[in-house]
């Protein structure tokens, strides 16, 4: 039997498709979690404000929101980097949709990290 | 590699799925930051999420999510298992057949109000 593996031989592209299997099994847990609870326990009827500072009381669903954020953005921004690749061609292009891409996912992960970790529901800062 | 049949229906699919939770998820991460500035600002934001017409795309969210885990699971299989590609078409029924077993009761309740339930 001739085996067929999709598996990269090795570097980088290898690190990246363990890295998306290790985030997968990780999430399957999280986000399924973080669905029940959110989309079916409660609803977006039942969330606001009030919600989210009564459970962000605890540190345990900050750092559950941080996992799913970490892993969450980082595994679907390897899997936009595989759709570029696709159908970028030249060599400059990808270089700088990856720069591009990776900027956008420290942009996203400092905006959420900042949040979660912050967040007083007495203190409102701006307006 | 991909000649039409439920390998390509999968790989389509998953694809689809991803790019449209990753999309989500920009807009969730946004929408969590306004915690910062106060219950008015983000009571006024996720207004959006309240709205009737949201609702099926609440559960097309969830639906995508849980579609795209379960193809995850089969394509780690087969990665892992390679022998499991001999009964590939066999795996991807059984797990069609679990999703909408699933999915269905899953939209009724979620959408309960909009029946008025």
């Amino acid at each position: 039997m001739i085996r067929r593996t999709v598996r990269p031989a090795g570097g980088a592209p290898l690190y990246l498709w363990f890295f998306m299997r290790v985030s997968a099994i990780l999430m399957i847990g999280l986000v399924l979690g973080h669905l029940y609870i959110m989309h079916v326990l409660n609803s977006t009827d039942t969330i606001d404000f009030a919600f989210v500072a009564q459970r962000f009381t605890t540190p345990f669903w900050r750092a559950y929101d941080l996992f799913i954020l970490f892993f969450a953005l980082s595994h679907g921004l390897i899997g936009l980097r595989g759709v570029l690749d696709d159908y970028i061609r030249s060599r400059p292009w990808r270089a700088a949709a990856e720069g591009a891409l990776w900027t956008v996912g420290v942009v996203f992960f400092l905006l959420g990290a900042l949040i979660l970790m912050t967040f007083q529901p007495g203190a409102v800062r701006g307006p | 590699m991909y000649r039409g049949g439920p390998g390509m229906l999968a790989w389509a699919l998953h694809r689809i799925t991803g790019l449209a939770v990753l999309l989500f998820l920009f807009m969730h991460i946004i929408e969590t930051s306004m915690l910062g500035l106060g219950p008015g600002v983000y009571n006024t934001t996720i207004s959006i999420y309240r709205q009737r017409w949201f609702k099926p795309i609440e559960f097309l969210l969830v639906a995508a999510v849980i579609f795209h885990a379960g193809n995850g699971i089969l394509v780690m299989l087969v990665d892992f298992w390679p022998a499991a590609t001999r009964h590939y078409r066999r795996l991807f029924l059984a797990g069609a057949v679990v999703y909408v077993a699933l999915i269905i009761p899953l939209g009724f309740f979620m959408m309960r109000r909009l029946f008025g339930l």
